[in-house]
């Protein structure tokens, strides 16, 4: 039999959850390697700013105890990337925090190695320096004056890093922000298969079952073999089809063909996708470009301030018939008012959001002229200093949206219904993307230090 | 004449990265996606006139393997930043539901 490597991933994110029966049918088929991907850049800048998962604890709780029993008992490492959601220092920590009590609670024992990935800003500034560091997505050049704003940055990392760790004897290997595929395509490397496989699998197994129909967080299971990779999800009420499949490699990826990550690219212009049963899909034709120079992602975020935000709606029609002037007046009346107790325009910024007519694609709406029976608000203000700022400018808006007078009013004892007491939320600090950006290391171990724990 | 939504298997728009959109379109077979590529229709041009973008901002490649037109193009406002609409970007594909496909 040719060489392969079987590898289960439980669902799309750490923290999102499987049904058990889908672990233990994965379980019975001998996976070589469990794992997940453990976060994503998706839900935006607050969780990489504010050093908080995504996903809740008591859910990443129940997943992790659940792979970590199965990973001791079949004696198989457990890889998990991007831990606690977005791979920063405090993430990595609670998630490791979580994997020593449950190890402390449920008596099991293994070497535990943690990768980090949040990146020292001195060491950002020398790559800069070096003119090792280029933008993305038609981003400014990275400067000094916005690494030391930033609040946090990430590097992420490719494979070498959990290689190192697995080499070292680690059987669970936690890690900061990765490449999602790259803890999979770790073991296929040490397992001395391609990389071109490799990575193709690691592209299916860090979203779980989502290459399946129909798509759900739940568990995926993938053969490696030299030139080819079969998947299969492990719960029999879903399937891979063919086109199930390819349409996964759209995901997520400026390009459907060209998949860049660290150490080189992916491409899947000339995959073949064929059913090998009614429910598992054959992928073959992929291949691997190694880049000549090693380069990994940076992201970053820095504070852009404070939010309060209120939730609001309308019903009247004469209101609705003449929006855009009285939200102009309202605007008008708020800038009045909170100068008049100290607080400039250009300290916060308003936004009034509104819902049924552009509140889901702003300006890219083409049917904005369309005007329904009721509206919704959400009135937003992000002040620069401070959460009080932020709170005093939103009630002043609130209010002027509930008793701001306009031409042909009927309704004069209120514009606005509120379905909340207090109406008023204060969402706190509110962050930005502002790194992002590649920088070329000379060794793809060199931005990741590990640290290992005998449990 | 056909609308995407009536032809189409999948429409959906998705972030990729922070400061770019991804639109994919795909279709049942190959029959059906060939027939969809050679009234070209689907083009960067379409992407850039539906989404208000310079043309040479829009990424756009059929893709035969998978039955599928991708378009990659820059978000109006980066991922959570102030104004954003749409953090995850999918819900950015409806324009696209109603373009006529002369079959």
């Amino acid at each position: 039999m040719s060489k392969e490597l079987r590898l289960l991933s439980t669902s799309g994110i750490l923290g999102y959850g499987f049904p058990e029966a889908s672990l233990q049918a994965g379980l019975a088929r001998k996976p070589d390697v469990i794992g997940v991907d453990g976060g994503s850049v998706d839900p935006g800048p607050h969780y990489l700013g504010s050093g908080k998962p995504f996903a809740s604890p008591l859910a990443i709780r129940r997943d992790l105890r659940l792979m970590l029993r199965a990973a001791i008992a079949e004696k198989i490492p457990m890889v998990i990337g991007t831990s606690g959601g977005a791979g920063g220092a405090p993430h990595l920590a609670m998630v490791a925090q979580m994997v020593r009590e449950i190890a402390r609670e449920d008596g099991l024992h293994f070497k535990l190695a943690l990768i980090h990935a949040e990146q020292d800003k001195h060491w950002v500034k020398q790559r800069v320096a070096a003119g090792r560091v280029r933008a993305l997505a038609r981003q400014p050049d990275l400067t000094d004056e916005t690494i030391e704003r930033a609040t946090r940055i990430v590097g992420m990392m490719g494979p070498e890093p959990f290689i190192t760790a697995l080499d070292a004897g680690a059987q669970v290997v936690l890690a900061g922000r990765s490449s999602d595929p790259a803890p999979w395509a770790a073991a296929t490397l040490r397992a001395q298969l391609p990389p071109a496989p490799g990575w193709y699998a690691g592209k299916m197994l860090e979203c779980g079952a989502t290459p399946a129909i129909p798509k759900g967080h739940d568990c995926l299971f993938v053969t490696v073999r030299e030139d080819h990779v079969e998947c299969e999800p492990t719960n029999p009420a879903r399937r891979c089809t063919p086109l199930s499949v390819a349409n996964h490699s759209l995901h997520e990826n400026g390009s459907p063909i060209h998949h860049l990550e660290p150490g080189g690219l992916l491409d899947t212009s000339e995959c073949r996708f064929e059913a090998v049963s009614d429910r598992a899909v054959r992928i073959s034709g992929m291949r691997w470009i190694s880049a000549d120079r090693y380069t990994i992602k940076l992201e970053g975020v820095e504070q852009a301030g404070f939010r309060a935000i209120c939730v609001c709606g309308t019903r009247d029609p004469l209101l609705i018939g003449r929006v855009d002037g009285f939200l102009d007046t309202v605007r008008q009346e708020v800038a009045t008012k909170a100068s008049a107790f100290g607080v400039s325009p250009d300290s916060y910024q308003l936004g009034i959001r509104v819902y049924g007519r552009d509140g889901v694609m702003s300006a890219r709406e083409p049917q904005r002229g369309i005007l329904p029976h009721e509206l919704g608000f959400v009135l937003e203000v992000v002040a620069t200093d401070s959460q009080e700022v932020a709170s005093a400018v939103l009630a002043m808006a609130r209010t002027n949206m509930l008793h701001t007078d306009f031409p042909g009013r009927l309704c004069r004892e209120g514009n606005m219904a509120f379905p909340f007491s207090p109406s008023d939320i204060e969402v706190g600090p509110v962050y930005r993307f502002s790194v992002f950006h590649v920088a070329e290391l000379d060794d793809p171990t060199e931005a990741f230090p590990i640290e290992y724990e005998t449990l | 004449m056909a609308l995407i939504r009536d032809l189409a298997r999948v429409c959906k728009s998705k972030n990729a990265g922070p400061f770019e959109l991804t639109i994919d379109v795909v279709f049942e077979d190959a029959e059906t996606f060939r027939r969809v590529k050679a009234t070209g229709v689907l083009t960067a041009a379409l992407f850039a006139r539906l989404y208000q973008v310079p043309e040479e901002h829009v990424l756009f490649t059929p893709y035969d393997a998978a039955f599928a037109f991708k378009a990659t193009l820059p978000r109006l406002v980066p991922a959570g930043d102030f104004g954003d609409t749409d953090v995850y970007g999918c819900q950015q594909h409806a324009p696209l539901l109603d373009v006529d496909i002369p079959l």
